[in-house]
């Protein structure tokens, strides 16, 4: 135990010694929780000392040492041996002498080579975006493998566990009932507040129906329900996959023949794509509810009118076109989390890593497909 | 000297013959691993016989796991070729592979059970999906498997709600499902205490003897290599490939490598 007698007024000083070597004194209690003392002066003595051939060491006032003055020994040591000056251990303790023998005794492992060129900006960011595009053919291979795993679900030849996909149609479609809620909700209430404070002013209010229902049911409710979910949903698949192949329990499959692909993936991703169009008509339904609270308590909208607006604005036609596009939302946010959890390197770490991914990518998928399938809608004229 | 023959194993340079060679269980020929651009080992060459145990030795990170990820079908090789009862592994497709890897057993390190299984479901799984039997007769053989690793009981218990060891000994029961011909072990006596170790060595040596089986085992534990292998390869990181081969007593007496003279003697020189 150190006491703060014990600790404190550590020196180390250079002095010649003749005109051959250096003498190094070192005196006090060196505890590391005190700090080290500088060593530059030690240092410029070893490099600018002419003809100094040997560097050796007296220790008598040295009371207490601990791996500071280890530490401090061992870079004297390099700065020595950089010199060409020779170190002569003799005058330190032989505790201290058997530990610099083995922190000096194993050869030091050469990492594999580390490019210096990769600290620069354009270079990282020329191998960010090859990156990308990689990853892009990954993905498109991992897609394809899917599909070939679909086709033999299709012919009944697909072997996964009946639990398993029960459970997840349990996870992915009732457990989520309760932020969808919150969600669409919320959405609702935003939507009704922001249009009708604008239509006021046109004594319009009574359409605030109308918008919270048609922007919700073509867009925001499956677009609002995958976001979510890619967080929830994407997130979870990617963990778990992640973690099975972190416990090599992805190669326990391979190697008794199963495929990973239809045994991990394929229950995953028919699970989203069947449970995000049934949340999504849950939100728009939710919306309108909240739209409703907002119109009527605050905009003095009657629940009839209310309820009459929402029935006109929204053909059958636009909830078609909304779970189109929740369908879609699913399958994308599916195929991010696993894809990202099957390609999971070996550590804790890689697995925090592949559910950030499987959430970020999910979410720039669903984003893409909203704007393309908004387009090919205008283009269709619906 | 770079390699070190024992007399059993004999000229490997007949092409063609040894593959196919009364006894040969798995060839494996000029085999270069890499991952990316980084190689592991190169040039392997050797011959597992039938109802041999056969030790995979060396330092840690000298590729020891990633050979037997060759050998199971997880890693296609840079080059060379495995041969398993004469059939060339990586260049069949994958059908024939999967076909080939029923036959053979694998225990990973820390077991790789499904976590989301109990025990029995576990080791049914494999018993479910390629066999006929009705599920009391894959309960009873599950059971026997089970109590075969000393764990009779334990069927209804998840991973997580057992012990490491037992973990290892669920994987061993799961490896062991469909009496393969050949079982492969990653680390075997990893996380075990000396008995539990010594108690695996009696049952390598039992599966052996009763059923012919071959066992391939990747270690670096001494008391388990000396105990029970029979044949072996030394696989050095530093030349990046094997610098003996053998019945490891043999190897400890007439090895004139200082390397792996070290590491049979564990360090003591």
């Amino acid at each position: 135990m150190s006491t703060d007698l014990e600790c404190g007024d550590a020196r180390i000083e250079a002095s010649r010694d003749g005109a051959e070597a250096l003498l190094i004194t070192i005196s006090g209690g060196w505890c590391i929780t005190k700090g080290i003392p500088s060593l530059d002066h030690i240092f410029e003595a070893i490099q600018s000392s002419p003809g100094a051939r040997r560097l050796a060491f007296h220790t008598g006032g040295l009371t207490r040492w601990d791996s500071g003055l280890l530490t401090c020994l061992k870079m004297m040591g390099e700065a020595a041996a950089q010199a060409g000056v020779e170190v002569d251990q003799s005058g330190l303790p032989e505790g201290i002498r058997k530990l610099l023998a083995i922190a000096t005794g194993t050869a030091k492992a050469t990492p594999p080579d580390e490019d210096p060129a990769t600290l620069e900006f354009l270079y990282r960011l020329g191998e960010a975006s090859i990156g990308i595009i990689e990853v892009a053919m990954d993905m498109l291979g991992f897609v394809g493998e899917l599909s070939v795993a679909f086709v033999r679900f299709l012919g009944g030849k697909a072997r996964f566990r009946r639990t398993d996909f029960l459970q997840l149609l349990q996870q992915c479609g009732a457990q989520a009932l309760p932020i969808v809620t919150v969600i669409g909700l919320l959405i609702g209430v935003i939507l009704a507040f922001v249009g009708a404070v604008q239509l006021r002013l046109f004594g319009a209010q009574a359409y605030v129906a109308d918008l919270v229902a048609i922007a919700t049911v073509r867009e925001m409710g499956p677009l609002m329900t995958a976001i979510v979910m890619a967080g929830r949903s994407g997130a979870a698949f990617a963990a778990t996959i992640g973690t099975m192949t972190v416990n090599e329990e992805v190669d326990a499959l391979e190697t008794s023949g199963f495929s990973s692909m239809e045994f991990l993936v394929l229950p995953r991703v028919l699970a989203l794509t069947l449970m995000l169009p049934l949340l999504a008509l849950y939100t728009d339904f939710m919306a309108i509810v909240g739209g409703a609270v907002v119109g009527v308590g605050a905009f003095e909208i009657t629940l009839g009118q209310y309820v009459e607006q929402t029935r006109n604005a929204v053909p059958p036609l636009f909830f078609g076109l909304g779970l189109i596009k929740a369908t879609l939302y699913g399958l994308l946010v599916a195929l991010a989390g696993c894809y990202y959890g099957m390609r999971c390197g070996r550590s804790a770490s890689a697995v925090g890593s592949v559910t950030t991914s499987a959430v970020v990518v999910g979410v720039i998928l669903v984003i893409v497909a909203t704007a393309i399938t908004t387009v090919i809608y205008d283009i269709l004229g619906v | 000297m770079k390699r070190t023959f024992s007399e059993e194993t004999g000229d490997q340079r007949d092409q063609g013959s040894p593959m196919n060679a009364a006894g040969v269980h798995v060839a494996v020929r000029d085999l270069d691993m890499v991952y990316g651009t980084f190689v592991i080992q190169r040039d392997l060459t050797f011959d597992i016989k039938r109802g041999e145990v056969f030790a995979i030795m060396g330092g840690s990170g000298c590729g020891k796991s990633t050979l037997m990820r060759h050998l199971i079908g997880l890693k296609a090789p840079a080059s060379g070729d495995v041969f398993i009862n004469g059939v060339n592994f990586w260049e069949s497709g994958k059908a024939v592979r999967d076909e080939i890897m029923k036959t053979a057993g694998v225990l990973f390190q820390g077991g790789a059970l499904w976590s989301s299984m109990t025990l029995a479901e576990n080791v049914g799984m494999v018993l479910e999906e390629y066999t006929g039997l009705s599920a009391g007769e894959i309960g009873e053989i599950v059971s026997l498997k089970l109590s075969l690793v000393g764990l009779e009981g334990f069927e209804g218990f998840y991973p997580s709600e057992i012990s490491g060891g037992m973990r290892k000994r669920a994987g061993l029961a799961r490896a062991m499902a469909l009496d393969p011909e050949i079982l492969y072990f990653d680390e075997p006596s990893g996380g075990l205490d000396p008995i539990s170790s010594r108690r695996l060595d009696e049952l390598i040596l039992e599966l052996r003897d009763s059923f012919g089986t071959t066992i391939v085992m990747a270690t670096h534990e001494l008391a388990s290599i000396f105990a029970v292998a029979e044949n072996s390869i030394f696989l050095d990181p530093d030349s990046k490939t094997m610098i003996a081969s053998g019945n490891p007593r043999t190897l400890l007496k007439e090895s004139t490598d200082p390397k792996v003279q070290a590491f049979l003697r564990r360090g003591e020189l």
